[in-house]
């Protein structure tokens, strides 16, 4: 805890807070178009869009000379927009798919541009370096003035650009979802889907540029697809999709800068690169989402699994018991002998026979066990679950009453009692199974 | 034809052509100027429910999409109700292939079908009650309303053609252009989404629907275009839907494909 103590004694409001605003200004833009990319299956275009803007800012260099602000976004935000046109254009007809074609295009420009900047880099200040990684931590040094305000340029470009997208999804929200979902309908129905493709692209192009002096060339599409990633696994709506991006970026960018100067402090290390951070945050935020996600989240599958077969054991446990009862009234069955029985494994055994215990419908001395009357009920509507779907699948599907029982014996798990009333009101309250064996009722009444 | 009369007649060429739904002329289109589909001719009638057979790679849901302009022509010309497809491409609705929809994607059925209304609504604004209010009519029209805000990867084969014919239903066209509505449905959905071609084409709308199940071709569709590459024919169901015909069509594979079409139907009846 020291550590930590220590490397956060550091901490500068003013340094580490602009340094954080920029962070996160620069993930939520990203973010915001990065979930239309993940759902348009481009996630690789945004790659190629922000690989291939090098050319670009470089070949403003050498134009203007300078390394001022404009022709560097034009030139940049020009090499995009090509590399959008030259993929489509490779792809359609060249008989290559688009992946292939987007390999093509963006790394030959991305060749292409560190040739020109390593060039440039010997007359001009830049560092390659930085175009690639970015320096989010110098964002506090270079600041601009806006309204008696100092504030760092990075930081004021990056809110221009987060506004524009941020218009730019609420106001266009239900054409990007037409034609993200199906661009036949959006042409044939007069939005013009290339139109609305190309848009994003320009923005995408704009919004890598503005963000490569943060994160840089190369994580930014980290930002672009990451988070919206993680959202698409916790949702299954397109406006929670958003939110939830834009929050994970958020909590991506804070944790990035703070872990980015304690982490290291506690393996002995100086600080390490902010930018590098946000993306490791935001790629352990995004394996959190694929764990725990409620639809695909794998253990929540791995859960919900469990509880199933720990359900299914239950009842057939009580099930042989039953059986067990029926034949020998005084033999009461320890968990080894019904384990022999079940096929079952050790302790899920125990922990049911605990569970059944604790819900009253066994009850245990000595580790010898007994059904309850609770659970010889419970049995008796298993039984009378199982012998109406016998009968059921007889009378209404049609089946031979020898290929049956292994059917009704899945089905007996699934059903509840509003599905037996059902059952029974189909099968016209019969009190016998196809077996002749009769079915009991839901309820004793005596 | 009396509904000619109801045209302003100051458009001699478009008059003559005004109460055909869709008419195609000459068109070529070719994928890597290999042809898919050659010189094909044909018109439909209105208010009729017309079916497009033939054999896979016929050509079938290309010549939809080049009706549609989604892909580009070789050559050829098409008129919807006498104009070209873009001056009247809001008389036009379309049932895409269910293997084209991204069924993952985070949409739920309602959302689907409201799709149906953006041209109506316009660029920009939002979806409004009403809006929602009609799509569930549309939903419920087709028997699903009670799935409306189901993630649509979760409703069965049936219940997403269903949510797919309600969003063509809410663009309120004159002509539907379906591809494979019937493709992995169940018995229910196919009797259903037959009674509201039914019903369409009782209200004067004309369908046309690439189909797959050559037996009950004589039940639902009144004229039929058989395609193969080329129209071998089309015409009444009546007069052109002839063994020789379907021998033209298919060639050599028909039997195959009676074969198999007869093992996936017993298959599903054990199920």
């Amino acid at each position: 805890m020291n550590v930590i103590r220590e490397a956060l004694s550091q901490w500068n409001w003013y340094l580490d807070g602009w340094i954080i605003v920029a962070g996160i200004l620069c993930s939520v833009a990203t973010a915001l178009l990065g979930n239309f990319l993940v759902l348009r299956k481009m996630s690789m275009l945004g790659d190629a869009i922000t690989h291939a803007i090098l050319p670009g800012l470089a070949a403003a260099f050498f134009i203007s000379d300078s390394r001022s602000s404009l022709p560097m976004f034009v030139g940049a935000v020009i090499a995009g927009i090509l590399t959008a046109l030259f993929t489509e254009w490779i792809r359609s007809f060249g008989k290559v798919d688009e992946g292939a074609a987007m390999g093509v295009v963006f790394t030959s420009l991305f060749a292409l541009g560190l040739v020109m900047i390593v060039q440039a880099a010997d007359h001009v200040d830049l560092d390659p370096g930085c175009v690639l990684y970015g320096a989010i931590e110098l964002t506090p040094l270079d600041t601009v003035l806006i309204a008696g305000w100092e504030i760092p340029r990075v930081v004021a470009v990056l809110s221009i650009v987060l506004l524009i997208n941020l218009l730019f999804v609420i106001c266009f929200f239900k054409e990007l979802k037409l034609s993200s979902f199906d661009p036949a309908l959006a042409t044939t129905t007069g939005f013009n889907a290339t139109l609305i493709h190309y848009t994003l692209m320009t923005l995408v192009a704009i919004t890598a540029v503005a963000s490569f002096e943060t994160v840089g060339n190369i994580l930014v599409v980290a930002m672009f697809v990451v988070p919206p990633a993680a959202a698409y696994m916790l949702t299954d709506r397109l406006g929670r999709m958003i939110v939830i991006s834009v929050i994970l970026a958020v909590i991506a960018a804070i944790t990035g800068h703070i872990s980015a100067i304690t982490v290291p402090h506690w393996f002995g290390y100086g600080s390490t690169s902010t930018a590098g951070m946000m993306a490791v945050a935001a790629g352990l935020l995004f394996v959190l989402a694929a764990l725990s996600g409620p639809r695909h989240g794998i253990l929540v599958i791995f859960v919900r699994r469990q509880f199933l077969a720990w359900k299914i054991l239950a009842e057939d446990i009580i099930a042989l018991m039953y059986r067990i009862e029926e034949r020998d009234p005084d033999l009461k069955p320890d968990a080894g002998y019904l384990r022999e029985i079940l096929f079952s494994r050790a302790w899920p055994t125990r922990l049911t026979l605990y569970y059944l215990t604790h819900q009253n419908q066994i009850a245990g001395s000595d580790g010898q066990f007994e059904l309850t009357e609770a659970g010889r009920d419970r049995e008796r509507q298993l039984v009378r679950s199982h012998r109406l779907w016998e009968h059921y699948l007889v009378e209404h599907a049609g089946m031979s009453t020898e290929t049956i029982h292994r059917q009704a014996e899945r089905l007996e798990h699934f059903t509840d009692r509003q599905l037996r009333e059902k059952l029974n009101e189909d099968t016209n309250e019969t009190d016998q199974d196809p077996h002749g064996s009769p079915i009991p009722p839901e309820e004793l009444t005596n | 034809m009396n509904t000619s009369n109801s045209v302003s007649p100051d458009r001699q060429n478009d008059t003559s052509n005004a109460a055909i739904p869709l008419s195609v002329y000459d068109l070529t289109v070719a994928y890597h100027r290999k042809p898919v589909i050659w010189d094909v001719s044909f018109d439909i009638p209105p208010g009729k429910l017309i079916g497009i057979i033939g054999p896979n790679g016929a050509g079938k849901s290309t010549l939809l999409k080049a009706v549609m302009d989604l892909i580009p022509k070789a050559s050829g010309r098409v008129q919807i109700f006498g104009k070209s497809y873009q001056k009247n491409r809001h008389r036009v609705g379309y049932v895409p292939q269910r293997e084209s929809v991204d069924w993952d994607f985070p949409v739920d059925a309602l959302d689907v079908v409201t799709m149906g209304l953006y041209k109506e609504i316009g660029w920009c604004l939002p979806v409004r009650k009403k809006h929602k209010v009609r799509a569930m009519e549309a939903l419920e029209r087709v028997g699903i309303a009670d799935y409306a805000r189901r993630q649509i990867s979760q409703l069965s084969g049936g219940q997403q053609q269903r949510t797919f014919l309600a969003r063509a239903l809410v663009q309120n066209a004159d002509l539907y252009l379906m591809d494979e509505p019937f493709a992995a449905v169940d018995a229910a959905t196919e009797k259903a989404i037959v009674q509201i071609l039914q019903e369409m084409k009782e209200s004067g709308k004309t369908a046309l629907v690439i189909h797959h199940d050559l037996q009950t071709v004589p039940e639902y569709f009144d004229y039929v275009i058989l395609l193969n590459m080329r129209v071998i024919d089309h015409g009444l169901t009546a007069d052109v839907f002839t063994p020789e015909n379907l021998q033209k069509t298919y060639g050599g594979r028909l039997t195959l494909l009676e074969e198999a079409t007869e093992t996936m139907r017993r298959r599903e009846q054990s199920l």
